[in-house]
């Protein structure tokens, strides 16, 4: 699972409200590299909840991140910030732990890359 | 289809490691899910501004639909419920991301961050109580109300589907447009038993561009395969709730890049492919 999934996740369970991010519990991360592509990230950087990110990138050990996004128009021309956004988000795999959901502290185990997401009957 | 597979088993009974291989390995079931995904896309008339969007497939299997959608350059999340099936999908080193969950659950994704959703050969399943705990129309429910979610504002979902009975159609067609989606059905060759093939296009929110309700355009799709008569298959839409604007989407053809990767990724495959030259995804004269 990469980040660009992480940022979009919600528990589902029902009655929750604090249902988004999922914390991030890594026991094995790795990276694969991807074809750097400014118009999609520009794309996405819109949609994207930036403290989730930058949150979700330091529990898999990737701390580059700033803060706070820059501004779109910015954006453009920061090649750097652009070349990090793309390595948090499409470039590192959670592939062995767990997402866990802040308010009610269910696990959502992720094995082989693929988070388990299907709910318990007393869930739905 | 002849069997039904979802009346056998429950999906994520059924799809088990045997099947999901079998499946897998079917190159007639290959063919025919990349051909229908192909379709699919086409009906989700994305931009053509080359920027990759960022799209769901929904029971997405062991990625034989999700491939075309990296083939056509996008991003993707599979969701599927047959743990076999995504192991196929792992092992097959498939692109997009993958999740393990019930599209009758309803999907846990933020609000209006997809940019469009495809589903090949699954929602039928939706419409079987697999459990006493299951009640399809509220699983009809939960999951087209979370799609419509899900999804930005002027995005579609197009699912191909295999209903049982019209009932069954219309069943899941109503509970599309209850959770909001405007848009319709799609059937090419209708007169053809064999060949028919459904697909419910739905529209989110404000729609930028009218319901595709072209023939397909001959020779603008260059699979160069048994060119058995595509080009006569019939299309109708039956627009169930605005009217349509008629409009055609301007297809301008998919450009040598886009040619170039797919020759590229096929060769990965370990397919035998013509070298690329000057000729190359060249426009070709029009055929009369
Ligand atoms: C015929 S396969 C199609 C797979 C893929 N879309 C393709 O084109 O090859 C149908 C898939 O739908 C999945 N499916 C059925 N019911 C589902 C559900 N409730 N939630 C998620 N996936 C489901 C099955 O597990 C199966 O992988």
């Amino acid at each position: 699972m990469r980040l660009i999934v992480h940022n979009m996740l919600t528990c589902n369970i029902k009655g929750v409200i604090n249902k988004f991010p999922l914390r991030i519990e890594a026991e094995k991360v790795i990276k694969k590299e991807v074809d750097f592509n400014p118009d999609f990230l520009r794309h996405m950087l819109a949609k994207i909840e930036w403290k989730a990110l930058v949150d979700g990138a330091r529990s898999m050990g990737y701390t580059e991140l700033p803060d706070h996004a820059p501004d779109t128009e910015r954006v453009e021309s920061d090649e750097s910030f652009l070349k990090k956004f793309h390595h948090a988000l499409l470039e590192l795999h959670l592939e062995e732990g767990s997402l866990v959901c802040q308010e009610t502290g269910r696990k959502f185990p992720v094995d082989k890359g693929v988070p388990n997401m299907v709910l318990r009957e007393d869930e739905v | 289809m002849s069997s039904r597979p979802e009346f056998l088993a429950p999906p994520e009974i059924f799809y088990d490691d045997s099947e999901a291989r079998k499946y897998t390995s079917s190159s007639r079931i290959v063919e025919i899910q990349a051909r229908l995904s192909e379709r699919a896309l086409e009906l989700l008339a994305l931009p053509e501004d080359d920027v990759p969007r960022f799209l769901l497939d929904i029971g997405c299997g062991s990625g034989l639909s999700g491939e075309t959608i990296s083939e056509n350059g996008h991003q993707w999340i599979g969701l599927d419920i047959s743990a076999s099936m995504l192991n196929v999908a792992v092992e097959r080193e498939v692109e997009g991301d993958l999740l393990l969950g019930d599209m009758g659950q309803g999907l846990g994704i933020r609000p209006g961050v997809i940019d469009g959703a495809i589903s090949i050969s699954a929602v039928q399943w939706l419409c079987n109580a697999d459990k006493s705990s299951h009640e399809p129309r509220l699983r009809l429910k939960a999951f087209f109300g979370s799609l419509y979610r899900c999804l930005s504002r002027g995005a579609r979902a197009v699912f191909q589907v295999y209903p049982e009975s019209i009932a069954q159609r219309e069943l899941i067609l109503r509970h599309a447009l209850q959770a909001g989606f405007g848009g319709g059905l799609v059937v090419d060759y209708p007169h053809s038993t064999k060949k028919r093939k459904e697909f419910l296009v739905l529209t989110c929110g404000s729609v930028p561009t009218s319901i595709n309700d072209g023939h397909k355009e001959s020779g603008s799709d260059d699979d160069d395969d048994d060119s058995e008569d595509e080009e006569n298959g019939m299309v109708c839409v039956s627009d169930r709730n605005r009217p349509r604007k008629k409009q055609r989407t301007n297809k301008k053809g998919k450009g040598r890049e886009w040619v170039l990767r797919k020759k590229e990724q096929s060769r990965r495959k370990g397919n035998d492919v013509p070298a690329d030259s000057k000729y190359t995804a060249r426009k070709r004269k029009s055929r009369f």
